[in-house]
């Protein structure tokens, strides 16, 4: 036989591991690629603009919102012009918030293969994020136009949006497979995810600046991650100087949720199977 | 070096009935559940009123390199929960698994197939879902084809395939996976008679590459021809293991409703075969002989003799009667010429009886009604309709004339 050293499984009542096993993960890298490669082909098949929509999504945002909530409402956007800054914010948003609602509901949609085929779960959600990341690029692109049209932005801070986004991935992946596998014993968050959507937009700093709110009420308003994000984020991108105390916060809050959802998921996985 | 192989130590699976009713509950449940369990505690009845129920209990056996081992029992008696449990889907209650090698299952083909994606696609994803590397899938992605004759549609979106095709591909990714171990569940009865074939015999190729292999089947034809081994699973726990004549006709004893074959003895019918003294039939358009021995202790006067074939399902496919049959004590022989018996291939059962001074009908007394052991095994050509809900229960070879 052409095997010199056969992998050896043990399977027993108890759980073999606590922590996360990276190496198995590391062995099915290729079928996160797959599923996510999936997901983008299936959502995009039959559909006449194709990719187009990744961009346009984003884009009819920054319009409706620029009508509503920069000339209607006039709310303040920190001396920008208001479709970047409010771009600038919908970009990992719409990122954070896809990423959440897709992972939420991946373990559930993937009941025929959690029941027939074994794999590290974690693949799941972690392609649901990987898909909002691929979207999120695409989208990307619109932002680099619109800091050339405005002439904002363009500064060394640039370098730290990788690190601003694989944070916001590494929150949404916490909070989603937190989600996911809370999904699969309570089917009530399939209600609750919409609207706790919803609601996390507004409790984050996305259509309006976080200067607005009182300084007295900003550690607090900073305690949600994604606060913090979105404004470096933005900060990066149009060039305003960056908290630093803020981002450090939201970053360190972005891996305890990280951690906690993922031990929370890997402890729920091998029910799975029984309970979906 | 370690060969690959399987140990099962005490394994057993407790599935909670209620929890299974009712497969998810609601946060509102729950939450008035995590309320009331203090007082139920306090009454001294927290453990709810679920059933528990053991899918398996006490399952020691192993599998060695080289060797096909057959599992069978009837519908839920435990053999696909130890496949689940074998390919880590399910963890066990108790006990221990140990495998040595990588592990391949044929559980379900075809899972995550994607309709809107093309076969090629589909073969990368369902590949990938399996465990094989993209490298290896590119490796074998000729023979993969091949094996499943979709050439022409390998970048037709499945959705567009005839269901033949899509069983026939997902068989054919899963055949080509190459683990150390693999598990096969009841695949074998799925796609038409001639790619049925193909797919067993493509696991017996496996088989001799000196793996571990654990084959679940209803079909005893199907596990006389691959297995060295079977293990009968009665109810969760395991009745028989040993050797494949030895415990399928235990089984089949078992499952018609006698204790074993050799009590026949002493009863009027002995043992039925065909002329070459085979239970099997590899063609189905011949002349075939039925030869029945019985011990008539009683002469048989205006006597009827009848036999019946069942399928399957249990239905009766064929069946014939004769009446005013005269017999004296002692050994006898009757044989039943029929011209050619075109069933399909599988297996069948058969009934004889035996009635004296009349039949069924007229007030004849029973001699004895046989459940015939052992079984009628067709295992010849199939020339019917290669999908399964158009092919009916003959096997007529048939040709088509255009006279225009």
């Amino acid at each position: 036989m052409e095997s010199t050293n056969p992998e050896v499984t043990l399977i027993t009542a108890d759980r073999r591991k606590w922590w996360l096993d990276l190496r198995e993960l590391y062995h099915y890298r290729e079928l996160l690629f797959v599923l996510t490669a999936r997901d983008l082909k299936v959502r995009y098949k039959q559909t006449a603009l194709g990719v187009i929509w990744a961009v346009l999504q984003p884009l009819a945002n920054m319009l409706l919102f620029t009508l509503i909530f920069g000339r209607l409402a006039k709310l303040p956007s920190d001396g920008f012009p208001y479709p970047i800054f409010v771009f600038a914010g919908l970009l990992p948003w719409t990122f954070f918030a896809n990423s959440i609602s897709a992972s939420a509901e991946s373990i559930v949609g993937a009941s025929t293969l959690i029941t027939r085929v074994y794999f590290p779960r974690l693949i799941i959600p972690l392609a649901s994020v990987c898909t909002a990341l691929v979207d999120f690029a695409i989208a990307f692109f619109i932002l680099l136009i619109l800091m050339l049209f405005y002439g904002v932005g363009w500064s060394l801070n640039l370098l730290l949006a990788p690190v601003l986004i694989i944070a916001l991935g590494f929150t949404a992946l916490g909070v989603g497979t937190m989600l996911a596998a809370l999904n699969v014993s309570y089917r009530d968050f399939r209600y609750l995810v919409p609207f706790g959507v919803q609601f996390w937009m507004f409790a984050s700093p996305v259509v309006y600046p976080s200067s607005m709110i009182p300084e007295k009420w900003r550690w607090l308003y900073h305690i949600n991650p994604v606060a913090g994000i979105i404004d470096g984020f933005r900060a990066v991108f149009l060039g305003s100087p960056l908290d630093w105390t803020t981002v450090s916060t939201s970053m360190l809050a972005s891996v305890v949720i990280f951690l906690i959802g993922v031990m929370m998921f890997d402890r729920a996985e091998r029910r799975f199977a029984d309970v979906i | 070096m370690l060969k690959p192989s399987i140990r099962v130590t005490e394994l057993a699976k407790e599935y909670r009935i209620g929890a299974r009713e009712e497969p998810y509950r609601t946060l509102r449940e729950a939450l008035v559940k995590m309320m009331k369990a203090p007082i139920h505690r306090l009454q001294g009845r927290s453990r709810e009123k679920h059933k528990r129920f053991w899918a398996l209990e006490d399952i020691n056996f192993a599998v060695d390199q080289g060797e096909v081992v057959g599992v069978i029992g009837r519908n839920g008696a435990g053999k696909s929960t130890l496949l689940k449990i074998l390919s880590r889907i399910t963890p066990p209650s108790k006990g221990q698994v140990e495998l040595i090698g990588r592990v391949g299952s044929l559980l379900e083909v075809g899972t995550g197939f994607h309709p809107e994606l093309t076969g090629r696609e589909n073969i990368f994803l369902n590949g990938a879902i399996l465990g094989m590397r993209r490298i290896e899938i590119a490796q074998r992605l000729d023979d993969i084809v091949a094996f499943a004759e979709i050439e022409e549609f390998l970048d037709t979106p499945i959705k567009r395939y005839s269901s033949g095709m899509h069983v026939r591909l997902a068989f054919s990714v899963a055949a080509h996976l190459q683990p150390e171990i693999l598990l096969v569940d009841e695949v074998l009865s799925v796609g038409d008679n001639a790619f049925q074939r193909k797919c067993l015999g493509k696991v017996g190729e496996i088989a001799q590459g000196g793996r571990a292999i654990i084959f679940v089947s209803h079909q005893m034809s199907q596990i006389r021809r691959l297995c060295s081994r079977v293990i009968w699973l009665r109810d969760g726990r395991v009745e028989a293991e040993g050797s494949v004549p030895d415990v399928i006709s235990r089984y089949e004893a078992h499952m018609s409703g006698r204790d074993a074959v050799g009590t026949a003895i002493g009863d009027c019918f002995l043992q039925w075969s065909f002329r070459d003294g085979r239970n099997v039939l590899s063609n189905v358009d011949d002349s075939v002989d039925i030869c029945t021995e019985l011990k008539i202790s009683e002469r048989i006067v205006g006597g009827h003799f009848g036999m019946v074939i069942v399928n399957d399902d249990g239905r009766i496919v064929a069946g014939w009667a004769f009446d005013d049959l005269s017999l004296s004590e002692g050994r006898r022989q009757l044989v039943l010429r029929l011209n050619g018996l075109p069933i399909k291939p599988g297996n069948y059962s058969l009934q004889f009886s035996l009635f004296n001074h009349g039949n069924n009908l007229n007030g004849g007394t029973v001699v004895e009604i046989w459940h015939a052991l052992p079984q009628l095994i067709v295992d010849s050509e199939y020339y019917g309709h290669p999908q399964d809900q158009w092919a009916g229960t003959l096997n007529i070879k048939a040709s088509l004339m255009n006279s225009s």
